[in-house]
């Protein structure tokens, strides 16, 4: 399964690079930003799951979301971002993302979204 | 400033070295900076924008900097190093992103964080947004947070107030 990492803070990208490892995923590839995620996206195939960051620079996570939807409509993507008000939660989700995790988050909480995301769309893990 | 703003961001501080970092952090007495407050070494800063105008500045000692980005990114780190001025930037962001759930009511944006490395620099406040410091402590040292925040009606204010005055 490949998954790609989007987040401008390479501390965090490495943060979710240890979890996955942990859970057996290796197939891992980073973006830092919208922009470099979309174009990974348009050089190479599609991912399974994807990790975004919202607030970033050059191409924030919502409209990366929103473009990733108009290419598929399927997969799965998980937003990892610090903006916690009901509102926003309920703006991703329109914009069509799959589950949500709130910085800060422990390595348990990752983990434990990544797999109900992936059971829950029936996605083999 | 509304010293009531000041508790989501006490919360915020606790949280996030909590699950992060596993370290508990004890507080000072917050009080209003001064201009001719402290100097810090490393200073990771989140501008806010949208219905207030302020900034939200998390400094450390040189030292207690070190150890703390280490323990975040799981690594070994040094002040050179770019993962340490992104780990430093990436607490002041969780910081800056968990208060702001808790000021109710308040439509606020924060920036992508900004990292200043320098010994005895000062971060100073605006006259129009004073800013309140957090005095910090934990068992990687000492640290303070600083708030400047203010509400904003017309857009021409926010950005009269965008500047933060930065001295070496």
């Amino acid at each position: 399964m490949k998954i790609m990492l989007v987040d401008d803070s390479r501390t965090i990208r490495n943060i979710e690079k240890n979890v996955l490892t942990q859970l057996g995923h290796t197939d891992l590839v980073e973006a830092g930003d919208g922009v470099e995620a979309l174009n990974l996206i348009a050089t190479t195939q599609m991912p399974d799951l994807f990790l975004v960051d919202w607030n970033m620079p050059n191409m924030d996570g919502l409209t990366l979301v929103k473009n990733i939807r108009t290419q598929n409509k399927q997969v799965p993507i998980i937003m990892v971002t610090t903006e916690a008000e009901k509102t926003r939660v309920v703006e991703a989700i329109k914009a069509g993302v799959n589950n949500y995790v709130v910085k800060p988050f422990t390595a348990d909480t990752l983990g434990e979204k990544i797999q109900q995301t992936l059971t829950k769309l029936g996605v083999a893990v | 400033m509304d010293v009531k703003c000041i508790n989501p961001f006490m919360g915020a501080i606790k949280n996030v070295f909590k699950t992060m970092l596993n370290l508990d952090v004890q507080f000072g007495k917050p009080q209003i900076k001064t201009q001719e407050t402290m100097s810090h070494d490393v200073s990771g800063i989140i501008g806010l924008s949208g219905e207030v105008v302020g900034a939200v500045i998390v400094s450390f000692p040189k030292l207690s900097a070190v150890k703390i980005a280490s323990t975040f990114a799981g690594i070994s780190l040094t002040d050179a190093d770019d993962d340490f001025a992104d780990a430093i930037g990436e607490l002041a962001n969780m910081i800056a992103g968990n208060a702001k759930k808790d000021l109710e009511g308040l439509n606020i944006m924060i920036s992508t964080p900004s990292v200043v490395i320098g010994s005895g620099h000062q971060v100073k406040s605006t006259k129009v947004v004073p800013r309140l410091i957090i005095p910090c402590s934990c068992a990687m040292g000492s640290f303070v947070v600083e708030v400047g925040m203010k509400k904003v009606n017309r857009p021409a204010e926010a950005v009269v107030e965008q500047a933060t005055e930065l001295t070496i």
